[in-house]
């Protein structure tokens, strides 16, 4: 058992959680996720260790509020625990001066974004920091990254904080106007990720995504998180999570994570209706 | 001398038809006084050629013959001497390829029911009350098992009773390895293995669960962490594919998926348990294995109307088990055999819906020995599926040796070891099970785990 020993609700459907995890907080590195189980009958689900402190032996992850389990997560507090947290999982995010990178964060996606940019930023890097989301209350760290960055951007869908639109769109003005841009490195949801690579593709700047397929043990045992890069069949537990985003299958990718949302939706429904009923 | 007898005492089962509905077990087991019958047949021979055929050297006419004369402790006493895990050996040995093979009745088809009685033996110390058995002196020296599966849970359990201070590192959040994740409950019931976990921690052996070895810690943090010596026994848990078009389909499954849902997750239980499994109307099985067996009675079980073996050659060169095979054919699994898949199809939202299979025909043999299933010319076909499980096999997991230098990898990615004592090339590091010789049986990795546990003793007393 997992000892929660603080938590933080971040925005309306996301909450960070800082967690007793020594054995992950002392070999995490920027990049690494851990797998975690929330009780005896949970699931086990892929969650990016969104920063570590290796003296008190302590991660922080964040869970945003999609299915059954996240929701599940969300109730618990500091001093309840976590059945499972194992890891650190995945290959670290490759990090070097490459000179200037933008690093895009998109809504829940920040989690693992700022440690990879903080990272980018120590090894010399200047940073262009782009945080979107839905609407001004989904952002998340935006101080944390702003303070990082040396040119920093906001967007929203409507406006409400920031330019109005999408973070690629910040993107493509910097490669139209032919700024200096070494390399992409962007997390958020598959749309945002997918739209990345049409942005940079035809500049040929090299940009690398942090996937978040489905997966179950994230050892190499299951493959259920294959997904097809440059041709070839890949693990995203034990290849990634990240990869050279021209070279990813998006197709495949998206009818992948669809499979199960017949099933993610009974569960969730049923999760309510209990909640619901605990209520009444 | 008793009399000859050819009457071996057939195993009482579920009906095919109540069981092809639940996960309960489907061998029922013998009751004590067919039990008595069936080690009542035992000619007792002085050379015991059942004992060479066994991986573990369990001394089985002794064993037997304790049970026949109804001191069943002293029988239980006997078969632990050497054998851990006895109530998960008698359920899922291949006997009839190891002790039973070579029992004299095995020639008029009769041989001794030797596993069965394994099973009935065990079952009735784990409800009896299990005796510990004698330990060794504490030596103070500290071992590391990497992975719980059956090399590695063997190996903890012999390096404790030797007096060593043993702790077991699994990945996973329950201990067993492919016991855990693979063998389904209806061939392993978990109430029977996590009792036989239990006795092994009872003899002061820790296991570790959540630490992946390779990630967590590495093989050479363990030793600068105060280990003295570890044993690798991370098995063969990478699924391989068949490598055609279409197998990153939605609905294609690893059999270590489908089996991780169901077994180590309880998908069959969803929504009780967080982890869904998705089966058609139509499933097809890749491969004849063990494992694709297991799979195909999965699927069945979790409601799919079609099942159907899909396997390149024949019956003859099926790689089953004849009783798993059997099992499977009765509850009503078709078995497509001379058919190798082409490709997988998909529908419009790239979930798979087809697969496309060509007819074969046998050659002569090939490395394996096996005849070379050869393509028949204008004999494809397309088989409607709306869930395909591949299950050809698996490889070593790479985790643990790419991140330890200095250990010694086959083409294969199978760690390298001196087969007398299953050391690698690395001080201080022994291996045993599917790890080193690709994917095979649950007696010979624990037969494995046993050898190197007797010779890491000798360097463990010896240092």
């Amino acid at each position: 058992m997992y000892k929660i020993l603080a938590t933080d609700v971040l925005t309306a459907n996301s909450k960070l959680f800082v967690v007793e995890a020594p054995h992950v907080a002392r070999k995490a590195l920027p990049g690494q996720f851990v797998v975690v189980v929330i009780n005896e009958t949970g699931e086990r689900i892929p969650l990016t260790i969104a920063d570590q402190d290796k003296e008190a032996g302590t991660i922080t992850i964040i869970v945003q509020q999609i299915g059954k389990t996240s929701f599940q997560m969300s109730t618990l507090e500091a001093g309840d625990t976590l059945a499972v947290v194992a890891g650190p999982m995945g290959i670290p995010s490759h990090i070097q001066n490459y000179g200037v990178v933008a690093a895009l964060g998109g809504g829940f996606g920040m989690a693992a974004m700022y440690p990879i940019a903080r990272a980018l930023k120590q090894a010399g890097n200047k940073i262009i920091g782009i945080i979107g989301a839905r609407n001004e209350s989904l952002l998340i760290w935006e101080d944390r990254l702003r303070e990082i960055s040396d040119e920093f951007f906001v967007t929203t869908d409507d406006g409400s904080k920031g330019r109005k639109g999408f973070v690629t769109q910040v993107l493509q003005e910097k490669l139209e106007a032919k700024e200096q841009l070494d390399m992409v490195f962007g997390v958020g949801p598959v749309p945002m990720m997918r739209a990345m690579t049409r942005t940079t593709l035809p500049y040929g700047t090299k940009t690398i995504v942090s996937l978040n397929p489905v997966m179950i043990d994230a050892t190499g045992l299951c493959g259920v998180c294959r997904v097809t890069v440059g041709g070839e069949t890949k693990f995203a537990c034990v290849d990634g999570p990240d990869f050279d985003a021209h070279q990813v299958d998006w197709d495949q990718l998206v009818a992948r994570q669809a499979l199960f949302v017949p099933e993610e939706k009974l569960a969730l429904a049923r999760f309510e209706e209990q909640r619901a009923q605990a209520k009444a | 001398m008793p009399k000859a007898d050819f009457n071996r005492h057939g195993m009482p089962s579920q009906d095919a038809i109540a069981r092809g509905k639940n996960f309960e077990e489907v061998a029922l087991g013998y009751d004590e006084e067919t039990a008595i019958e069936e080690a009542k047949r035992c000619l007792q021979c002085k050379n015991k050629p059942c004992m060479a055929g066994c991986p573990v050297n369990v001394q089985i006419p002794e064993f037997i013959e304790a049970l026949r004369n109804g001191d069943f402790a002293a029988s239980a006493r006997i078969m632990k001497g050497t054998n851990n895990l006895p109530a998960i050996c008698g359920r899922v040995c291949p006997q009839e390829t190891q002790c039973e093979a070579v029992c004299v009745y095995a020639k008029r088809g009769a041989p001794v029911a030797v596993g069965r009685l394994e099973r009935w033996i065990a079952d009735w110390e784990l409800s009896h009350g299990v005796e510990l058995p004698s330990m060794s002196e504490l030596s103070g020296k500290k071992v590391a098992i990497v992975g719980s599966g059956p090399a590695g849970i063997t190996a903890a359990a012999d390096l404790a009773r030797f007096g060593h201070e043993v702790t077991v590192f699994e990945a996973l959040h329950r201990p067993g390895g492919v016991l855990q994740y693979g063998i389904p409950p209806f061939r392993l019931p978990r109430s029977i293995s996590s009792a036989e976990f239990a006795n092994i921690e009872r003899l002061g052996v820790k296991i570790q669960t959540d630490w992946v070895v390779g990630k967590t810690i590495t093989v050479d943090e363990l030793f600068a962490d105060g280990f003295n010596a570890v044993f690798l026994g991370t098995g063969a848990g990478l699924p391989q594919f068949v490598g055609v078009p279409g197998e990153n389909l939605a609905g294609v499954y690893s059999a270590n998926e489908f089996l991780t849902r169901v077994n180590l997750m309880k998908a069959y239980a969803f929504p009780e348990y967080d982890t869904p499994v998705k089966v058609g109307e139509r499933v097809a099985v890749v491969g004849a294995g063990n494992v694709a067996m297991d799979s195909a009675r999965c699927a069945l079980r979790l409601g799919a109307k079609d099942v159907s073996i899909v396997y390149r050659r024949s019956r003859t060169e099926m790689p089953a088990r004849v009783e798993e095979s059997e099992h499977a054919e009765e509850e009503g699994i078709h078995f497509r055999l001379l058919t190798a898949p082409l490709e997988m199809m998909g529908n419009e939202k790239g979930a798979v819906n087809a697969m496309r299979c060509q007819e074969m025909e046998l050659g002569e043999p090939d490395a394996s020995g096996r005849r070379r299933p050869i393509p028949k010319k204008g004999s494809e076909f397309t088989l409607e599926v709306d869930t395909v499980i591949v299950a050809i096999g698996t490889s070593p997991n790479p985790l643990v040796p790419r991140t330890t230098p200095g250990l010694d990898v086959s083409r294969h990615g199978t760690v390298v070891v001196d087969p007398e004592t299953m050391a690698t090339s690395k001080k201080g590091v022994w291996a045993g099970g599917d790890l080193v010789t690709g994917a095979a049986t649950v007696i010979e990795a624990m037969g494995a785990g046993k050898k190197a546990a007797a010779s890491m003793n000798v360097y463990l007393r010896g240092e």
